[in-house]
C-alpha cells in the first residue's frame, strides 16, 4: 500500500511540473504581448536623462536590442535568453533583473511569511472560537469584524495603521526595511523585525478574515456531524472533542487555504510595500510599471506566477500526503479479514 | 437503600417534539414521540421493534440527552431509580450508558479506528480490552490502524459495536447494530450482548430484524408511530398471534416471512398528521368509537403490557 501511494504522489508531482511549465509559458506570452502593445518606447526610457541623443544613435540602440525584428522573433529571443538564465538588465536600476529580484525577494519573503503565519494563526484561532460558540455573541461580533475586514482595501488599512501606530503612538517606524543611514550589513535582525512588524500586520489583517470564516464553517460542519454526536454520547466534553476531532478535521482545510492564498498575499504586498515604502518586490514592480522598466516588469511577472503556483502546488501536496483518503484506494473488504 | 430490584432504566410516557418552522415562518411543534413507556431490568435484553419512523432511534438519543436544540422532551426517565436529568446524562454518558450507533458516519473519517474504539481513555488497560474485543469480533490487528473509509460495511459495524463493549457500561443501547454484518458475525455480536446481559447489565436492542431479536432478547417492546403499543415476554411472540395482545403486534407477526408474509394494510401515520385517540385506529380491524376518544393508557395484561382498549 505504501508503494502504491508513493507512485501516486510522484505521478501527481510530474503532472504539476508539466502544468507549471505550461503556465509559465502562457504567462510569458501574455506578459510579452501586453508589454509590446503598450505605448512604452524602451529606447526613449533608456536614453531619458542622458541628454541629447541623435536619431542615429537611437536607431543603433534599437538595432542592437533587436527591436526592429518582428514580435515573434523578439519573443523567442527573450525567451531563449531567459532559459539561459539571463533576464536582462533593469532600465530603472541599471542592474541585472535576476539580481534585483533575488535581492528584493528576501525582503518580500520575510514580509509575506510573517504575515502569512500571523494571519494563519489569528484566522484559525478566531475561526475555532466562532465555531465552538456558534450563534453566541462572540461568534456574531467576530463574524462582523471579519466581514468588515474582507471589504477593506489594503492600502487604506495600511494608511490607518501607519497613522495610528507610527504617527500618533510612535510605536513603529514610518517606513523602509531598516533604519536610514546605517549600512546594510550593520542592521540587526531586531531592527529588521521592527521595521517589518507594521506592514506584516497590515498584510495579515486583510487575509485572516478569510481563513477565520472558512475555519468557522468547517468546524460547524464537524461539530454537527454524527461522529461528534457519538463522541458526546461517549462522554467527551467540548475540549476533548476539539482535541480529538475538531482540530484534526479543520486544520488541513485551513492550511490548504493558506497556501492557496499566495496570490492575494502577493497582490496585497504590492500595496502594503508601497504604503510603507518597504523595498520589496511589490514596490519594485510598481516602480517598474510607472517607469516603463519592461525587463524588470516581465521578470517579476514570471517570478510571481511561479511563486503563486508553488503555493497552490504545496497546498495540493499537503492534501495528498496528510489526508489518508487521498492517493490510496479503498482496499477490498475481502483482503483484510472480512 | 437497596436499588437491586429497581429497574435499570424506566422510561415513562416520554414525548419528544421538534420545533419546526414551515414556509410562512410559522412555528409549530412536531410531535414525533408520545406516551412512550419501556422498562429495562438488569440482566435483560429488551428488543425494540417497529418499522422505520416509529421513533426507535430518537428514544436512544433522548435517553442520552443528545437530541438537537430544537427538541422538547416531556415525560420522565429514571436510571436506577433516579431521574435522568441533563446533569446526570452528562455524567453517565459513555461510562454507565453506552450507545452503539447505526452507521459508519459515526466514525471520525480522519482517525484510525483502533484509537476511536478506545475513546479518550489512553490507559494500557483500555488498549488490552480493545484488542480483546476486536479479536472476539474477528477484527485483525491491522484493522486498528485503518481509517473508516478503508473498512467494509461489516467491519465498520463491528468497530462501532466494539466501542460499547470496550466500556464497562451498565446499560448498552444498540441502535440497529447488525445490518451489514454477515449472519455469523451478527450472531456473534448478539451473543456478546447476551453475555453482557447475563452478567447483569441491561441492553436495549433497537432492531427491525424481529427474528434475530427473538433468539436473544428477553422482552420485546413494539413501537408504532412514536409510541409503545405493547411490551411482552419474547416467548409470547414465538407462540403466535394468540399469545399477542395488541392488534399491531399480531399484524407484525403475520407480516413475518416465515408466517403468513402478509403485509399490513395502510400506512403508519406521519408525525405531523396523527389521528385522534389510538394511533393504530385507522388501520385496526377491531376499532370502535371508544378507541378514538384518547390514546389508550398502557395497562398490564397476561404478564405483559398493552395500549389497547379491546385487548384481552
Ligand atoms: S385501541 Fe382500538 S383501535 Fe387501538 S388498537 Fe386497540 S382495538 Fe385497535
Amino acid at each position: 500500500m505504501k508503494r502504491k501511494r508513493l507512485i501516486n504522489i510522484s505521478k501527481a508531482i510530474g503532472k504539476y511540473l508539466f502544468r507549471v511549465l505550461t503556465l509559465l509559458l502562457a504567462t510569458s506570452v501574455v506578459a510579452f504581448v501586453l508589454a509590446s502593445l503598450s505605448p512604452i518606447d524602451p529606447v526613449q526610457q533608456y536614453v531619458m536623462g542622458a541628454g541629447a541623443v541623435s536619431m542615429e544613435q537611437r536607431e543603433a540602440i534599437s538595432e542592437y536590442w533587436g527591436l526592429n525584428a518582428p514580435p515573434t522573433e523578439r519573443y523567442l529571443n527573450w525567451l531563449s535568453a531567459i532559459l539561459r538564465g539571463d533576464m536582462g538588465v533593469s532600465i530603472l536600476y541599471r542592474q541585472p533583473v535576476a539580481y534585483i529580484i533575488a535581492d528584493r525577494f528576501i525582503n518580500t519573503f520575510a514580509l509575506m511569511m510573517t504575515s502569512w503565519i500571523l494571519s494563519g494563526i489569528i484566522g484559525f484561532t478566531l475561526g475555532c472560537i466562532m465555531g465552538i460558540w456558534r450563534g453566541k455573541w462572540v461568534d456574531s461580533i467576530i463574524k462582523r469584524v471579519c466581514l468588515v475586514l474582507c471589504s477593506v482595501p489594503t492600502f487604506w488599512l495600511g494608511l490607518v495603521f501607519l497613522l495610528i501606530f507610527s504617527v500618533w503612538l510612535g510605536w513603529f517606524p514610518i517606513g523602509f526595511s531598516s533604519p536610514i543611514g546605517i549600512a546594510d550589513s550593520d542592521v540587526s535582525i531586531w531592527q529588521r523585525l521592527y521595521h517589518l512588524a507594521l506592514p506584516a500586520l497590515t498584510l495579515s489583517f486583510i487575509s485572516f478574515a478569510n481563513v477565520a470564516m472558512h475555519t468557522r464553517q468547517k468546524l460547524v460542519d464537524v461539530l454537527e456531524s454524527d461522529y461528534v454526536l457519538f463522541a458526546r454520547a461517549r462522554g467527551e466534553d467540548t475540549w476533548t472533542i476539539m482535541k480529538r476531532h475538531g482540530f484534526r478535521n479543520t486544520l488541513l482545510p485551513a492550511i490548504t487555504l493558506q497556501f492557496a492564498s499566495f496570490a492575494e498575499l502577493f497582490g496585497g504586498s504590492v500595496l502594503a510595500e508601497n504604503v510603507f515604502s518597504y523595498p520589496g518586490l511589490g514596490s519594485a514592480v510598481s516602480a517598474a510599471g510607472l517607469n516603463s522598466d519592461v525587463p524588470l516588469l516581465l521578470g517579476i511577472t514570471l517570478f510571481s506566477a511561479l511563486f503563486v503556483f508553488s503555493g497552490n502546488f504545496i497546498a495540493n501536496i499537503i492534501y495528498g500526503v496528510v489526508d489518508p483518503r487521498i492517493g490510496e484506494e479503498r482496499p477490498h473488504g475481502q483482503a483484510i479479514g472480512d | 437503600m437497596c436499588h437491586d430490584n429497581l429497574p435499570l432504566l424506566e422510561v415513562d410516557n416520554l414525548s419528544v417534539s421538534f420545533r419546526m418552522y414551515d414556509k410562512a415562518f410559522e412555528q409549530r411543534d412536531l410531535k414525533v414521540i408520545q406516551d412512550l413507556t419501556i422498562t429495562v431490568n438488569k440482566g435483560e435484553i429488551l428488543a425494540v421493534a417497529g418499522s422505520s419512523g416509529s421513533g426507535k432511534s430518537l428514544l436512544a438519543h433522548a435517553v442520552l440527552g443528545l437530541l438537537p436544540q430544537n427538541a422538547t422532551v416531556g415525560g420522565r426517565i429514571f436510571y436506577k431509580g433516579r431521574p435522568l436529568d441533563v446533569e446526570n446524562q452528562r455524567k453517565l454518558r459513555g461510562s454507565e450508558i453506552a450507545l452503539i450507533p447505526q452507521s459508519v458516519t459515526y466514525l471520525d473519517p480522519l482517525m484510525q479506528v483502533g484509537k476511536q474504539a478506545r475513546g479518550a481513555d489512553k490507559s494500557p488497560k483500555r488498549l488490552r480490552r480493545q484488542r480483546e474485543v476486536f479479536q472476539r469480533l474477528n477484527l485483525t490487528r491491522q484493522t486498528e490502524k485503518l481509517y473508516p473509509f478503508q473498512l467494509s460495511g461489516g467491519m465498520a459495524r463491528r468497530v462501532l459495536f466494539s466501542t460499547a463493549i470496550i466500556t464497562d457500561a451498565e446499560l448498552v443501547i444498540a441502535d440497529e447494530p447488525t445490518p451489514g454484518m454477515h449472519l455469523d458475525q451478527a450472531l456473534e455480536a448478539l451473543s456478546i450482548l447476551r453475555e453482557l446481559a447475563d452478567k447483569g447489565k441491561g441492553i436495549i436492542l433497537i432492531t427491525h430484524d424481529i427474528d434475530l431479536a427473538l433468539q436473544f432478547a428477553d422482552k420485546i417492546a413494539v413501537f408504532y408511530a412514536g409510541t409503545t403499543v405493547e411490551e411482552l415476554p419474547v416467548a409470547d411472540f414465538a407462540k403466535g398471534p394468540g399469545a399477542l395482545r395488541h392488534p399491531y403486534s399480531k399484524a407484525l407477526w403475520h407480516a413475518l416471512p416465515q408466517n403468513d408474509f402478509m403485509p399490513i394494510e395502510g400506512f403508519q401515520p406521519y408525525a405531523g398528521d396523527l389521528p385522534e385517540g389510538c394511533l393504530f385506529a385507522p388501520r385496526c380491524p377491531l376499532k370502535t368509537s371508544e378507541c378514538e376518544a384518547e390514546n389508550p393508557p398502557m395497562r398490564k395484561l397476561r404478564g405483559g403490557k398493552v395500549r389497547c382498549v379491546h385487548a384481552s
